[in-house]
Formats: structure tokens, sequence, C-alpha cells
């Protein structure tokens, strides 16, 4: 696809950066997706966690898994409003900061939470339809996590790999409905996650939909 | 590793900004105090939040429990009249006017009267009862209550032969309770015993905390405490006490019916629909302990239950 000239300069480094300007954001993002997890070392060392220090661990962890799997969804769809097609090369990152978050929350539940009380664990997950859907989803993160190499991609064929990787929209689906059953009553926090994912899917849809249905010939010129 | 040296003077021992600042209105409240001592009932009123009540009694109902610190049970607060996390209560309820204050008590009574709140600091000795309490989510605190038996409030009301439950609703005024302008919960909140729970002993009216007045984010001027059951029994900032043939509708209920009964005795054995009640974690202790039938206080309450399926009447 042609670039258009008409971009404007300052964007110019943002439609097209160097490869060392792409290394060096990612650098920053990376040192800033670790933030959150500072932040709670920080209150931790400190005792400002608050009367119930497990829940606060537990749910910011929660959080932030689930604002981690939004941000990597939501890089194919600004990629291709924006035309930034480096965006690619963060969506790894996210997507493994997610997995992080999760193996962190997973690891507060199954240490903090429950204290390794197998019999207890496996009672929860499977009478608990929050904490069967939280740890389907885990699971199911696991493969993606695991083949997120470019060797991966490679030994699994893009196809394949692509394939495997889309099941990143259940899981995301899943981690709302997590979050969405486990509140007592308000449902304001889940309901905004909820809202954003459906942005995101709904995106692609509209993608697929254009690519399907409109000529090769109209999508190149628009 | 840190290795921290005590300071000369303990950060305990240094007179707060806050209170250093006072310190006239101090020498004042003292002043207005020796007065009251000399003439009586005059500078009796009105009563601040956090000022300490005189002449608690200890009661045999109170449990030798290690207590909840203070500042756990005054900034971890489920009172959704002032938004829905726990630590919103601590952040807004300082808006809510708690004097003057009254309470409507009414219905199926011979004597109903509008109290004023000071009138009901009055009606019996108040006492201090350590409880523990259950929230339904799973935690516990143990609590070191001031107030006085609901039984003493029913028998000056002289209730009816049809007043077979007590209603109990709480402040609605959303220009004080911030929360109540959003419709998480059918408001004013509502809440309902069976007449022989609201007679029990254990059953208190609340009017302070840890020897002082009630904090607002714990349900000042006056709250229920009903320690056998989960947390959420407990009306706060009680505006009416209404006595009624039929079996109240609490807010929860009617929020929630298939996951709150009206009975909400704590009861390991019954699970909330979506997680476990088999255990708790108490505030300030690391590993869960076990949940115990009516919150360990089965010996007092168990009978008021008797013969009945208690999965059935959650």
């Amino acid at each position: 696809m042609p670039r258009r000239d008409f971009a404007f300069p300052t964007f110019m480094s943002f439609a097209q950066p160097t490869p060392q300007q792409v290394q060096t954001l990612k650098a920053v993002l990376f040192s800033a997706c670790l933030i959150p997890l500072a932040r709670l070392v920080w209150r931790g060392f400190n005792h400002d966690l608050g009367a119930n220090p497990i829940e606060v661990i537990t749910h910011s962890t929660g959080d932030w898994t689930l604002i981690m799997l939004l941000i990597t969804l939501s890089v194919t769809p600004l990629r291709r409003i924006l035309e930034w097609p480096w965006l690619l090369k963060l969506r790894r990152m996210f997507g493994l900061y997610a997995f992080f978050y999760v193996c962190l929350h997973f690891l507060t539940y199954v240490w903090l939470d429950q204290f390794f009380d197998i019999f207890d664990i496996a009672k929860d997950v499977l009478k608990r339809p929050f904490i069967t859907v939280g740890f389907t989803c885990f699971v199911l993160l696991i493969p993606l996590a695991v083949t997120s190499t470019n060797n991966m991609v490679k030994r699994l064929g893009a196809k394949r790999w692509q394939q495997l990787h889309r099941f990143v929209y259940f899981i995301a689906a899943g981690g709302v409905v997590h979050f969405w059953w486990l509140v007592k009553k308000d449902i304001t926090e889940p309901l905004q996650y909820a809202i954003i994912l459906a942005l995101l899917l709904g995106l692609r849809a509209l993608f697929y939909l254009r690519k399907t249905s409109l000529p090769r010939v109209a999508l190149s010129q628009r | 590793m840190l290795i921290k040296k005590p300071a000369a003077i303990r950060p305990t021992e240094i007179t707060d900004q806050a209170l250093y600042l006072k310190r006239r209105e101090f020498i004042k409240a003292a002043a207005v105090a020796a007065a009251g001592l000399v003439i009586p009932g005059v500078f009796a009123t009105p009563r601040q939040a956090g000022a300490a009540i005189p002449n608690i009694r200890k009661s045999i109902y109170s449990t030798a429990e290690e207590m909840t610190m203070l500042k756990d049970i005054t900034n971890y607060n489920n009172f959704y009249e002032f938004g829905t996390d726990k630590y919103s209560p601590a952040q807004f309820a300082g808006k809510m006017k708690t004097r003057p204050w009254t309470v409507r008590v009414e219905g199926e009574i011979k004597r109903p009267k509008v109290y004023d709140i000071e009138e009901l600091f009055k009606i019996a000795p108040l006492e201090e009862r350590i409880y523990r309490m259950r929230c339904v989510e799973g935690w516990s605190m143990v609590i070191p209550w001031v107030g006085f038996q609901l039984s003493e409030l029913i028998k000056r009301s002289e209730p009816t032969a049809n007043a077979k439950y007590v209603e109990f609703t709480t402040l609605k005024d959303s220009t004080q309770m911030p929360g109540q302008r959003s419709s998480v919960l059918d408001w004013p909140y509502i809440e309902g015993l069976r007449m022989d729970e609201a007679m029990h002993p254990l059953t208190i009216l609340a009017v302070g905390l840890y020897g002082d007045i009630l904090p607002n984010q714990n349900g000042a001027p006056m709250r229920l405490v009903v320690p056998w059951k989960y947390g959420f029994k407990g009306a706060k900032s009680i505006v009416r006490i209404r006595f009624v043939e039929n079996q109240p509708v609490s807010a929860w209920t009617k929020a929630a019916s298939q996951e709150y009964g009206f009975y909400s005795n704590v009861n390991p054995n019954v699970d909330h629909p979506r997680w476990s009640q088999a255990k708790e974690r108490r505030i300030g202790e690391f590993f869960k302990r076990p949940t115990l039938m009516f919150n360990g206080y089965a010996d007092q309450a168990a009978q008021l239950y008797a013969g009945m399926d208690l999965r059935k009447y959650f």
C-alpha cells in the first residue's frame, strides 16, 4: 500500500520510525509495564496495602492482566487504523506481560490466599464458576506464552500459529466474565473492560467484513 | 535487609500536629466540661464522632480474642451509601451530619416515638460488646462496639401481638451519601430481624467503637449489630425502626434474592452461590481460619432456628 504523502511531518517518525527508535520505545514501555508491580511491592514494604493486603494484591494483579490483554488486543486495530505497521513489534511484549501478571495473580491466589491448600483450590476451581472460568483462561494462556518465540512461529507455521493465538479472544472474554462473576453487585469496572473488549473485537469483525465483502481494487484505492 | 534503629522519641509519643493546633479548643472544652460537672446536664451534648463515651460497662458477652486494629475497622468498610469499594466510606462519610439526629420508632407498638439520638444514648447503660464480625465476602474482624441491647428499646415500645418482625431503615439522602446517586442498591437500605432475633441479648444497637463515639463510616450515629449473622445485616445510620407483621424484604435480598436471604446466619456449611463460606481471613492475619457455625455464637443463637432447614432459610 503506498504511503500517504499528506501525513503530518510530526507523525512521520511514528508512521515510519527507525529500528533504533522502535527499540528505545520498546525499552521505555517494557519498564512502564513493571510500574504496577513495583508500586505493589513498594506499598507492601511500607505497610500501605490497607486492611486486607492479599485482596489488594489479588485485585491489582488481576486488573493488570486484563489491562495488558486489552492493550495486546488493541495493537492490531491501532496499527490498521493509524497505518503504523511497526506496532506489531510491541505486541508480543504486551502479551507476555499479560501472562506475567496472570502468573502473579494465580500465585497470589495459590500461595497468599489459599496457602497451597490443594484440596480447597480444587474445590474452588470445580465449584465456583468465576474461578472455573479464570483458571481455564490461565491454563489456555500457557500455550500462547510458550509459542510466543520467533522460533515457535516458524515451527508451527504462520497460519497454524495464528489459529492457535486466536484463542486470546476467548481468553480475554473469559477474563472479563471472571471479573464480572466475582463482584458482589457493582459491575461498573467489569463493564468498562467488557465495553473496551467489545470495541476491539468489533473492529476486527469490521476489518474482516470489509476484507471479504469489498473487491480488492476498492480496498487498495481507499 | 533493613535494620531500623528506634528513634529517640517514639512517633506515638509526639503530639499529632492537628491536635497541637487544637490545643486552645482543648482548654476550652476542658473548661466547658468542668462547668458541666458543676451544672449537670447543661453542657452534656452534643457529642462528636471520636469523642470518648463515659461510664461504659463491661459485658459477659464480649470475646477475649485479640481485637482488630482501629485503623482497619475504620478504613475497610462496606457502606455502599458512600461507594462500593471498601476504602470509600472512610473518605466520604465525613460529610454525613449525625447531630442532630432522630430515630422514628413506629409500627405495631403501643408507644411509637421519635427519639432524639441523645435520648437513645441514655435508654440503658452503655456496654462494651467485643464481637466477632464475619463479612459475607469471607473476611472477619473482632470489634469492640459500645451500645445497648435492642431489647431495651423494644420493651419500651410495647409491641402489639401483630409485631412479628422489626425493620430497620438507613438514612436516604444523596447529598450526604454520594453512593446513593448510583442505583447499585434500591435505596434506602432496609434490613430486618424476626422478633425473637431482635429480642436476643446479643443483638445490640451500637453507638460507639473502641470506647468512643461511633465514626461515620461505621454507621454513626447508631447501627444494628447481630454478631451471629453476616455483617450486612447490621443496618447503619438508622433513621427508622418499624415493627411489622410481615417479613421485611432487605436491600440485599431485593438486589439478589438467590444470594442473600432474610436470615443470613453465618454458616460454613452453606456456601454463597459464588464463593465458599467455609473459611475466613481475620483482618490482620495471614492464614485463613475455619468459619464457625453462627460465627461462634451457636450456644446462644442456635436455638432460635431449631428445626429449620438452614439451607432453605439461608
